[in-house]
């Protein structure tokens, strides 16, 4: 489903942030991606959502090389994917409601679809009763629940969550890694970047570890070791 | 790009411009400032095209005639000046209506009546004042009549020859005053533009992390950048609409207060006869400014 072949990434001043990282991950799997800061976790999520382009090699996303897609038509691309990150990324100016309606609405989704839909994540991710407020009337753990929402609504085949529980307490940490497990467990592919050691090994899940921008380690039932 | 779309990028940028509540009015208050600006500029110029027109209606040019010249004569002469494109009017002021005139001016003055009873003929010539369509034109129109050698015989003097100087000096300010006020609307009308520009900017400058968000889930350019024009719009609306308001009671003060000083114009009576205009080149600045401020604005940030 998505193929990194050879890519680096050198940023100006000269030290690569990837190099020559190589791996294929397929469909309804779920992969942790771990290591230290400046490791290169967040660079390749980077590439995966074609945020950032590679000094070389290229990124494949079932057969299409998405870095040769236009700017234009790059939102095509990223309506198959569900993104979370770790500061949450809400717009500030729209309710809980309307942020996860703007993804049904930019994709063009019918008002009847978005009226039903909506108020179903909402409970999904245990909101329903906060439908009408804004980000800053929210705690971390509801915020990072409406960026799942947010990411889930269209049902896309892929969610990609930067450190989500990076600005999370442990409670809040588990309820976040218990929703994206059964998204996982419906059928979508997950990638999560993460510093959390407990985070990793209750999920006995394969793990990459990346360190100075290279894939060191690549286990299929992994443990946080690094 | 069918309804629906249009439908939630219109409220998109109606609902977002209300939300940001202090930093839309913050826009609206420093375009409505501006807008201003374009506002007296076209007072400024409604003014100093009135105060050159006045000017130039009081410069004209005299002929006098000797007074043996025969009426028919002068009136051949005035109706070959009728002729002349350079020509707007021409007022023909008969010997005895010179005279009456001349009466009419001495009338307290006795000593220079009697004078004029002694000479018991009238020794007033007849004259035609001649005013051109534009000041510069009263050369070439003085060289037509001494072109003709038979009005020299009954032409006395033309004051063109005292007056050149006037004249000529009157012209070129005239010009200058026109060409400086050009530039000095050309220039507030770049500023205006540059300080909305500046301020939309800005105004979106605060969204451009939220515009990152919306391209990575996967809105297109266009319907990112849609509801950021339109509330640039709603802006530009607002503060042209605020400026026409504000400019009511302020035109009818300066047109009450200051008529007389600008020579009789009044600029309450402009601002009313002028709305349309005034509104159009206000609210379609505004509109047109706040629309496609946004536009740029928004461009810098959809590289994601």
């Amino acid at each position: 489903m998505i193929y990194f072949d050879n890519v680096t990434k050198e940023y100006r001043d000269g030290a690569p942030a990837l190099s020559d990282v190589t791996l294929g991950i397929s469909p309804k799997e779920f992969v942790s991606i771990v290591g230290h800061s400046g490791a290169g976790k967040t660079t390749l999520i980077k590439m995966l959502l074609a945020q950032e382009k590679p000094s070389a090699g290229s990124v494949f996303f079932e057969e299409v090389d998405i870095h040769t897609l236009p700017s234009s038509s790059l939102h095509h691309y990223r309506r198959k994917i569900g993104t979370v990150f770790q500061d949450f990324r809400l717009i500030p100016n729209k309710t809980a409601y309307e942020n996860i309606a703007f993804a049904m609405e930019a994709a063009g989704r019918a008002d009847d679809e978005i009226a039903s839909d909506v108020p179903y994540i909402l409970d999904l991710v245990d909101l329903g009763d906060k439908a009408d407020h804004f980000p800053s009337q929210l705690s971390g753990g509801e915020q990072q629940r409406v960026a799942i929402g947010r990411a889930i609504i269209n049902q896309p085949d892929l969610i990609v969550a930067d450190e989500p529980t990076g600005n999370l307490d442990p409670v809040n940490t588990y309820e976040i890694i218990e929703i994206l497990k059964k998204i996982n467990e419906l059928g979508t592919t997950v990638i999560i970047t993460t510093h959390n050691k407990g985070v990793v090994d209750a999920m006995g899940k394969r793990v990459i570890t990346m360190e100075k921008g290279k894939v060191v380690r690549d286990d299929k039932n992994g443990h946080y070791i690094l | 790009m069918n309804f629906t779309m249009l439908k939630r990028m219109i409220g998109g940028g109606a609902k977002s411009f209300i939300r940001s509540g202090s930093v839309s009015f913050a826009t609206v208050l420093v375009m409505t400032v501006t807008l201003m600006i374009v506002g007296f500029l076209i007072f400024l110029s409604a003014i100093l095209s009135y105060t050159l027109a006045a000017i130039e209606d009081k410069v004209d040019v005299n002929i006098y005639f000797v007074t043996t010249a025969s009426e028919p004569e002068i009136l051949l002469v005035r109706d070959q000046l009728a002729t002349l494109p350079e020509v707007a009017v021409v007022t023909y002021t008969s010997r005895d209506k010179a005279l009456a005139e001349f009466r009419e001016r001495h009338t307290d003055d006795q000593l220079t009546l009697q004078a004029l009873e002694e000479l018991g003929d009238n020794p007033l010539g007849a004259s035609l004042a001649v005013k051109a369509k534009d000041p510069g034109q009263y050369e070439s129109i003085v060289r037509f009549l001494s072109a003709d050698i038979s009005n020299e015989v009954i032409i006395d003097r033309i004051n063109y020859f005292q007056n050149k100087t006037v004249i000529d000096r009157l012209t070129s300010a005239i010009r200058a005053t026109e060409g400086a006020g050009t530039v000095i609307v050309a220039l507030f009308a770049l500023a205006s533009a540059t300080i909305i520009f500046a301020t939309i900017r800005l105004a979106i400058y605060t969204a451009r992390d939220e515009i990152a968000v919306m391209r990575l889930v996967g809105a297109s350019n266009m319907y990112i950048r849609a509801p950021f024009v339109v509330a640039g719009i709603i802006a530009g609306l607002l503060s042209a609409v605020t400026t026409l308001v504000v400019f009511y009671p302020i035109a009818w003060y300066i047109g009450e207060s200051a008529s007389g000083w600008l020579g009789g114009f009044n600029l309450f009576t402009y601002y009313l006869e002028h709305f349309s205009v005034i509104f159009l080149t206000l609210v379609g600045s505004g509109v047109v400014l706040g629309g496609v401020a946004s536009w740029f604005a928004v461009r810098k940030y959809l590289k994601v």
